[in-house]
């Protein structure tokens, strides 16, 4: 079924090395705007906990700002509205970016926020899980604020927090098939591209759809093996025996894994 | 930077409102029809029936585990070779790009309230049913009257927050080249090359409904919590 992926293509080459490399553009995405992610998304979410008034607000107007607007549409805001605003010669520079890069670093920019306000809001939790006790022994023993974020605080949230992380980390790879919207092949787009050259829809959308199957798998053991490691001895396990990688999207509307209902 | 003119805007509503329309009628569609089959996946796998639960479960975690453009060309694809099946002709259907996204997303939201559903069935303490036993009710009725109820409130702010994801999905059928809110901005903005205004707009619209809906959720998830259940 799969053999019409190793026929040779127009352009000499064979349709599977148009998946893979659909699947390079997909992998880079999901693994540099995981990290822009990551990164934002934890400053984000310590500010939302902040007592500064200032940045307390700032941070909860990003979050409502990437979270209530469809990814899609940033996606288009990044890469179409984004140049025409800024000065004319700093845009006309954007625009004049070849081919696969001028998509590639707005998608990266887009996909990163867009995720980083979901992660924002995990970190969040994790820190208003933990108990007051934590910050109030860190302040008896004379460490400042910010000591106390950096030392006490968010390395802990951060361990709660890894089996709600998960679902970001399907989310993003997920979010990766957005960028065909503004003309990066990656995965889905190449499957298209393979479909039409060939019509062999069947396979080509098969092979994509186990590459994803086979993604969502790694992502999840990578995330379960990290939960092992760092999970902080005496919380619960959340795991989940029948649809293990499912249940934590149902947690992103605020509830607390079981872990840190009872670190609370 | 060439300067704004939102007046554009106002020529160009009655078409994006009509994109809009579209948008909320497929978020509407998509959670009835969503709602429908994943309260009926939720109950086939919480009562376990044999072989249908495991594909049910099978179909769950597929879906789940691919982007949600990837399917929408499945459908695209499937779907009128399936109807020419049923009908017997053995020929593909033409089903329109219309009736895709209305199908792909229905049993593609199925899915994601059917985990919201089954988790809020476990989440039901088993005395609910002993209860139910000891009143002599039927299992239909323990369901219908007993448990669903309880489910259904329980999980109500998820499935509303499931709900404003779907509702800022739809734009996805972008890709089918519809005219849902952001298709009618795109094509407006192809056609008079306005397209900052045009994004700018659509920006504002989806922020305004999403922001208001949340704020609803969040006022719903402090009503309607069961007095002296604990998450």
């Amino acid at each position: 079924m799969f053999a019409v992926l190793f026929e040779p293509t127009a352009d000499g080459q064979r349709y599977i090395d148009w998946l893979l490399s659909g699947l390079g553009w997909t992998l880079a995405l999901a693994f540099f705007g995981w990290w822009i992610a990551f990164a934002v998304g934890i400053v984000v979410g310590i500010g939302r906990t902040v007592q500064n008034r200032a940045f307390a607000a700032l941070a909860r107007l990003y979050v409502e700002v990437f979270r209530n607007i469809p990814v899609l549409v940033q996606m288009f805001l990044w890469y179409f509205v984004l140049p025409e605003i800024l000065p004319t010669t700093l845009g006309n520079a954007i625009k004049q970016i070849p081919p696969p890069w001028g998509s590639f670093f707005p998608a990266l920019i887009c996909l990163g926020l867009y995720t980083a306000a979901r992660i924002a809001e995990q970190v969040r939790a994790g820190i208003e899980a933990l108990p007051k006790g934590q910050t109030e022994a860190a302040s008896a023993l004379g460490l400042s604020p910010y000591l106390t974020y950096r030392h006490i605080i968010v390395p802990q949230a951060l361990r709660l927090i890894v089996p709600s992380l998960t679902s970001e980390v399907m989310g993003i790879y997920k979010n990766t098939s957005v960028a065909l919207t503004i003309g990066l092949m990656e995965l889905t787009a190449q499957a298209r591209q393979i479909s039409e050259a060939t019509f062999q829809t069947f396979t080509a959308f098969g092979a994509a759809t186990l590459i994803y199957l086979a993604l969502a798998l790694i992502a999840y053991q990578g995330m379960a093996l990290i939960d092992r490691a760092v999970r902080i001895p005496g919380t619960a396990r959340t795991d989940d025996d029948i649809a293990p990688n499912l249940a934590e999207d149902i947690q992103q509307a605020g509830a607390l894994p079981a872990g840190m209902e009872i670190a609370k | 930077m060439n300067s704004l003119d939102f007046s554009i805007v106002l020529q160009a509503w009655p078409y994006l409102w009509s994109g809009l329309l579209f948008s909320l009628a497929l978020t509407a569609v998509a959670f009835v029809v969503g709602m429908v089959l994943g309260t009926c996946f939720a109950l086939l796998q919480h009562f376990e029936v044999p072989v249908i639960a495991k594909i049910v479960r099978g179909y769950i975690a597929l879906v789940r585990s691919i982007p949600l453009i990837l399917v929408l060309f499945w459908f695209f694809f499937l779907v009128p070779i399936v109807l020419g099946h049923l009908s017997g002709s053995g020929r593909p259907v033409p089903i329109g790009a219309t009736w895709t996204a209305f199908i792909t997303f229905g049993l593609f939201e199925a899915a994601y309230y059917s985990e919201i559903i089954r988790v809020g069935l476990r989440a039901v303490n088993r005395g609910q049913f002993e209860a139910c036993q000891a009143l002599a009710l039927s299992t239909f009725e323990t369901y219908r009257s007993v448990i669903m109820p309880q489910v259904l409130r329980v999980a109500s702010p998820i499935i509303l927050s499931q709900t404003i994801i779907l509702f800022q999905d739809t734009s996805l059928v972008y890709v089918l080249s519809l005219t849902d809110l952001l298709g009618a901005a795109s094509k407006l903005a192809q056609l008079n090359g306005r397209l900052v205004e045009m994004y700018l707009v659509i920006v504002v619209v989806y922020l305004a409904i999403s922001s208001a809906a949340s704020q609803g959720v969040a006022l719903l998830r402090k009503r309607y919590a069961i007095a002296g259940a604990r998450r």
